[in-house]
């Protein structure tokens, strides 16, 4: 068994390799008319950049993107500064240009990884999903009898911010700064999933559509783990097979078809504020627009959001979405299992977590109100600030470096929910009807604790489960996102996820059950 | 304003002190020399497993203590003089107090077998037993073979401890089945089973002879009284615990086993109180036992204790008995008594029920004239503390039960649930017509 899993993690380096050299492989060859489409697709009016990529680029081979995108990226900058300096405002180009290097590179792949996708998907999607299978399946026998099985998480390296979790850390934060910052490298990729994304919604695939699928694979890979892992868990194995539905089906597939049956791309899951550009101009421009769906997206929006939200948090707790729904929360319940323990557990952390998750979700609600304010009133700028410039920070800083490099790239070092506790606006307004109108609650068992700290410890959100439940008190708090794990892990069954009664919820006790002191005489004498 | 010294931070300790500090503005002293910080011994068994870092065994932050006004010593006390009210410390220095508590808790139990002071061998119960065994036992390279001597709680962590770094484990056990002193024979059996499980080699009805010695002075096998010599290079001895008091010998405050208290948790010299697992009842509490080595029982004395100190005067009154425990990968959790069949009265009853496959099972124990509910034991099932504390006060019998089980079931949501099994069968063994009546939130929370 061990040797089976020794051939899986080869297996899955040699995948992971591949695919991590791929993005600075493969030869690019720009015909004409690829230059043609560009200027017809994003309308551009620059001459001088067209002359300028023809002279550098048209029909010269190039190896590898790093070769050419910096010679796209610097004609178009160049043609841009001379029109600004000549005062030619209609001439620039305001379409990012790293979107038309990745544009151009999309086109102009040629050779091997183009000509052979299928083989290329399977020596990395396929071999990194086989590779990891073979590691993960053997733990049904390695494991033992069923039960919680955390022996050795704080000795590996791995698992205990060891060279391998900096690797990951490394690694899954480069992912993410080059998907939102050099999009035009990821285009290889795009090439191995080109053949379902046509299956799908009849286009090529972008960075976001690898990403997508990357993100589907990883998360069925890691879902697997999760049932091995908790097979004695019942309410795991449904938690984990709920949010990789929703990603799967309403995440990935759902707006695939959509596009491909010429309905906006839409997530139905995607609630806002964690949709924070729901209510941008060109959002709301593309919805009005297309027909009755469009309207009925915006309907459901604002639904999802003002009432079907609340309402389950009201029944269920924020479990429902953030745990059972959210693609963040899934991708962090899979994925980031194996790194739940390293959220914070101190009382500054609290502190941290209270100002920046509020902060966030106040941002989001002011530069909303910006938005729709320009929109109806059909302004730029609201008191003095433009609202695009607002709308690019957010995007910028919450968007890409908050949610996707610090809140999944960090997950090594600082737990796998940083961005959700943190960070999400969502989870901020889930937090307020969870604490403050909801029946859920983690109910805490009498006296039995024995404050072995297990379930702070594996707690993602960095709540002291303990200090509640060693007090005999329930833990109602903003911030939980109700994975049931301090339940799983409890050696004495002292907690239980629970929708109750709102009355008697919260419990602050003064002496835990089992020590029959008079309880009035108690409250008298204070 | 009186100086409070406490002698012991552990669970009794800690508790009283955090207590006081609610009620009063008392100058409050800790003294430990096992740790700095207030630390869940019941824990220190994850640390070695990897489960945790020993800083997760804290339950409070290092500001905690100050911020609460809650002085730490390290120091070990190495007498009391109770006449002018001063301890005296291993280093020479001294404190003097207004009121003491001892709460210095136990140390593993010894019973004179030869070897039992050689290298390797040692108990699990302290911070410094979890660094020998850090030690003694990194690897199953540097050890070969653990030999377990004793088949209570602690043993059992102890081989499971062991087993999670693939160290061979050999399991002596003086009973015929694994803790059948407590636990009636349908479940010591299921233990048993599990125990073989996980690849541990369960001697039972084994007792050891002697521990021998290699020529560094280091164990390098046991022998048993079945006549076998097992080699090996670590010895736990978990034969239980006994009250941490040797100290107080000279010291004029009245001891037996334990430091013995009234129900007040008063000693017999004036200002001097004892909590936790150190302080002996002069008589049992109900079927307790006059020395209670339990971690609730210690939180229990600390928070009554707490009241008196602060001038409320309250008698030590555990309620109905109730405990947990985790067998490897089975939780037990017990409510009011269940006796085994070699310590439980003729009117106790028993109903078993055993899951056919799983390991799972419970006991319900009952008079047999009046069905009354005396206890129930489950593995592998949770159940609700307060639900069987109120059928306990209530006097409910064994129908009452059966017809609301499902209100006192504790097992995460979407777990497989028995309790129609369990009441067929009580239903087909007594000659009942029991009907299981569904889950109400609203019996569950009535009294909230």
């Amino acid at each position: 068994m061990k040797v089976l899993q020794n051939i899986g993690i080869v297996i899955f380096l040699v995948g992971l390799s591949i695919f991590t050299a791929l993005p600075l492989l493969g030869t690019f060859k720009v015909e004409t008319t690829i230059l043609e489409e560009l200027v017809a697709d994003n309308l551009i009016k620059s001459e001088l950049f067209i002359i300028d990529l023809e002279k550098e680029v048209l029909e010269k081979e190039f190896k590898g993107i790093q070769s050419l995108s910096p010679i796209i990226v610097n004609a178009l900058e160049n043609a841009n500064a001379t029109h600004r300096k000549n005062k030619e405002y209609k001439k620039i180009t305001y379409t990012n240009s790293r979107s038309i290097a990745e544009s151009i590179a999309k086109k102009s792949g040629v050779g091997f990884i183009v000509e052979n996708k299928g083989l290329m998907w399977f020596m990395t999607f396929g071999l990194g999903i086989i590779g990891a299978l073979l590691f993960i399946i053997p733990q049904v026998v390695l494991l033992g009898p069923k039960g919680i099985k955390n022996d050795g998480i704080y000795h590996q390296n791995s698992t205990n911010r060891g060279w391998i979790a900096w690797l990951v850390f490394i690694f899954l934060v480069s992912f993410y700064l080059l998907l939102y910052f050099r999009p035009e490298y990821a285009v290889n990729w795009t090439y191995l999933v080109d053949p379902l994304s046509e299956s799908l919604s009849g286009n090529p695939a972008g960075h976001w559509f690898v990403y997508g699928f990357m993100y589907c694979v990883v998360m069925a890979v890691m879902a697997v783990r999760m049932y091995i892992k908790y097979r004695h868990n019942i309410y795991q194995m449904v938690r984990t097979t709920s949010v990789l539905f929703f990603q799967i089906v309403f995440a990935f597939l759902i707006p695939e078809i959509m596009v491909r049956l010429q309905m906006p791309y839409y997530d139905f899951k995607n609630a806002f504020p964690l949709d924070y550009d729901f209510f941008f101009q060109w959002n709301l421009k593309t919805l009005l627009n297309s027909g009755g769906i469009g309207i009925f997206i915006l309907f459901w929006g604002v639904i999802l959001t003002l009432v079907i939200v609340p309402v389950m948090v009201y029944f269920f707790g924020k479990r429902w979405y953030c745990s059972w729904v959210c693609g963040c929360g899934g991708l962090a319940e899979t994925l980031g299992d194996p790194y739940r323990q390293h959220s914070d557990k101190s009382l500054f952390a609290w502190k941290v977590e209270r100002w920046l998750v509020h902060g966030v979700l106040l941002f989001a609600v002011v530069m909303t109100g910006m938005t729709l304010y320009s929109f109806f009133s059909e302004t730029g700028t609201v008191l003095g600030l433009k609202t695009q410039s607002v709308q690019n920070v957010y995007s910028l800083a919450v968007g890409s470096i908050f949610a996707g490099v610090i809140g999944t790239g960090f997950y090594p070092i600082f737990g796998n929910r940083v961005w959700c506790r943190f960070g999400c606006p969502l989870a901020a307004y889930l937090g307020f009807v969870q604490r403050f109108k909801s029946r859920f609650r983690i109910t805490t068992n009498g006296g039995q604790c024995i404050s072995c700290g297990n379930c702070s410890t594996y707690c993602e959100m960095g709540i002291d489960v303990r200090a509640y439940a060693q007090k005999g008190e329930n833990i109602v708090r903003s911030s939980c996102v109700g994975c049931g794990v301090c339940s799983a892990v409890c050696p004495r069954g002292v907690l239980k996820l629970e929708n109750g009664p709102e009355k008697g919820r919260i419990n602050p006790t003064e002496v835990l059950l089992g020590n029959d002191v008079n309880l009035i005489d108690l409250v008298n004498k204070k | 304003m009186d100086h409070i010294v406490i002698i012991g931070n552990g669970v009794s300790g800690v508790t009283l002190a955090r207590h006081i500090r609610k009620l009063s503005d008392n100058k409050i002293t800790l003294i430990s020399a096992e740790s700095n910080y207030f630390f869940s011994r019941t824990a220190l068994m994850y640390v070695y497993m990897g489960h945790m870092k020993f800083k997760h065994t804290q339950p409070y932050e290092n500001w905690f203590w100050k911020k609460n006004r809650i002085d730490l010593v390290n120091g070990y006390v190495e007498t009391i003089q109770t006449k002018n009210k001063k301890l005296v410390l291993a280093d020479g220095s001294s404190i003097s107090y207004d009121k003491l508590v001892i709460a210095t808790g136990s140390k593993p139990n010894k019973f004179g077998w030869t070897g039992q002071d050689l290298k390797g061998v040692q108990g699990l119960y302290s911070k410094q037993d979890l660094e020998l065994l850090e030690k003694n036992a990194p690897n199953n390279t540097t050890c070969k073979r653990a030999v377990i001597v004793g088949g209570g709680l602690i043993g059992i962590e102890m081989a499971e401890m062991l087993r999670s770094r693939d160290i061979p484990v050999t399991f002596l056990v003086r009973e015929k089945s694994f803790w059948n002193g407590v636990l009636p024979a349908g479940e010591s059996t299921m233990i048993n089973e599990h125990i073989l499980e996980h690849h541990i080699d369960l001697r039972l009805d084994t007792n050891l002879e002697e521990i021998l010695a290699d020529e560094n002075g280091r164990a390098r096998a046991v022998v048993t009284d079945k006549g076998d010599t097992i080699e090996c290079s670590v010895v736990g001895l978990t034969a239980g615990v006994t009250p941490n008091i040797d100290f107080l010998k000279e010291s004029g405050i009245k001891l037996g086993k334990g430091v013995k208290v009234n129900r007040f948790l008063e000693t017999n010299v004036k200002d001097v109180y004892a909590i936790g697992d150190c302080a002996e009842q002069h008589e049992g509490i109900g079927s307790r036992r006059p020395i209670e080595a339990v971690w609730y029982t210690g939180r229990m004395m600390g928070e009554t204790l707490a009241q008196t100190l602060c001038g409320k005067s309250r008698e030590y009154n555990p309620g109905h008995w109730f405990n947990s425990a985790k067998f490897l990968d089975i939780e037990y959790q017990t409510y009011g008594w269940v006796f085994s069949e070699g310590s439980k009265e003729d009117y106790e009853h028993h109903f078993h029920w055993r899951h056919p496959k799983e390991k799972i099972c419970i006991t319900i124990a009952f008079h047999k004239d009046t069905m009354k509910l005396l206890g129930i034991n489950t593995f592998g099932i949770r159940m609700r503390h307060e639900i069987f504390d109120q059928w306990l006060t209530e006097n409910q019998d064994v129908d009452h039960v059966m017809t609301y089980l499902k209100d006192a079931n504790f097992d995460p949501e979407f777990y497989k649930l028995y309790e129609d099994e369990i009441v067929a069968k009580y239903n087909a063994e007594f000659d009942k017509h029991i009907c299981a009546k569904k889950k109400s939130w609203k019996r569950i929370f009535s009294k909230a």
